[in-house]
């Protein structure tokens, strides 16, 4: 049975780690959660984004943020991904599929997944 | 929306825009009802802008002229025979101000939506409002599932409410708590 008790051994772990986190913190997903993102799915997305992160050991290199409105609802889910260096990348109509895509490719193996990406879309 | 869950998430949104520091959410749920109550200290609503609030034409958003989230809520409760209301204090003119949503649905109507993933809704509001503690509670027939925010922070000391191996330890303790709860069901 999972007890509160846990959240404290959490702590210790993550007391060794605070060195390392604080030389990365290089790549940062936001997910638009406003109303529209909301309906659209943005919930399940948000999730999966904070799931893989944390599987993936990257907790100190890799940021997961929401926001409200990124302003083009009809695009949403809505996932912004940014990078130190690099130009901002603005994922549409995301599903928990294509995160995990996201994830592989372009967050761990740093090449963005053009075809989700709304220059894409709009070409 | 496809699940209550997901308006519940939405109109905490709105208390965490508000700048509130404790956002209470309760759900009460019998075999023909479903109730939650969502709370908060933020900064409110006089009482004319509350007034025209659940008109889709209300909003202090910049990007969108039509705010959605509480005309929606107070449509799919009214679809299901429920109700819906909403008072406000705005910090304007009250010292002690912040906002109230209630909603009711009558589960056996064929309006109704299901509540949905609220584990899923819950990890997301923690995972987002880092200065903001939640209280949560859902009363059902037959047991209750409790977590608060402010609990966690005590033992977490330093380690923000929002990582990752914080969120997966929220969704593995309410999945559990939930599994206890409904077990007699
Ligand atoms: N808890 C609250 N505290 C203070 N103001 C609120 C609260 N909830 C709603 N409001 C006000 O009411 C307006 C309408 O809310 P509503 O959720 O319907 O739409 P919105 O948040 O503007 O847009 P969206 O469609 O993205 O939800 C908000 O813009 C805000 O000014
Ligand atoms: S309201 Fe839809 S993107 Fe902002
Ligand atoms: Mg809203």
């Amino acid at each position: 049975m999972k007890s509160l008790a846990e959240l404290a051994a959490i702590r210790d772990k993550m007391k060794n780690k605070v060195a390392l986190r604080e030389e990365s913190g290089e790549t940062r997903i936001v997910v638009g959660m406003a109303t529209c993102g909301i309906a659209a799915g943005a919930r399940p997305v948000l999730s999966t984004f904070v799931e893989e992160v944390d599987k993936a050991g990257l907790n100190g290199s890799v940021a997961v943020t929401q926001t409200g409105c990124i302003g083009l609802c009809r695009y949403e889910p809505i996932v912004e991904v940014l990078r130190a260096g690099e130009e901002k990348v603005t994922y549409i109509k995301m599903t928990p599929e294509k995160a995990l895509e996201v994830m592989e490719k372009h967050i761990k193996g740093g090449k963005p997944v053009v075809e989700y990406t709304i220059g894409n879309i709009e070409k | 929306m496809k699940e209550l869950s997901l308006n519940i998430l939405d109109i905490a949104q709105n208390s965490v825009k508000a700048n509130a520091s404790l956002i209470g959410i309760s759900i009460d749920e019998t075999d023909d009802v479903l109730s939650f109550k969502i709370t908060d200290n933020g900064k409110g609503m006089t009482a004319d802008f509350l007034s025209r609030v659940t008109d889709p034409f209300t909003t202090t958003r910049t990007t969108r002229k039509v705010g959605l989230g509480l005309p929606f809520l107070k449509m799919e409760a009214e679809m299901t025979g429920g109700s819906f209301s909403i008072k406000s204090k705005s910090e304007t003119e009250y010292k002690e101000h912040g906002t109230e949503v209630f909603a009711s649905f009558n589960k056996k109507s064929i309006d109704y939506i299901p509540l949905g993933d609220i584990i899923g809704t819950l990890c997301a509001l923690v995972q987002g409002a880092e200065n903001t503690d939640f209280i949560f509670n859902h009363k059902m027939p037959h047991g209750e599932v409790f977590l608060s925010t402010k609990e966690m922070r005590e033992l977490l000391g330093d380690v923000p409410l929002g990582s990752p191996e914080v969120i997966s330890w929220v969704r593995e303790y309410l999945s559990e708590a939930y599994s206890a709860a409904c077990a007699v069901d």
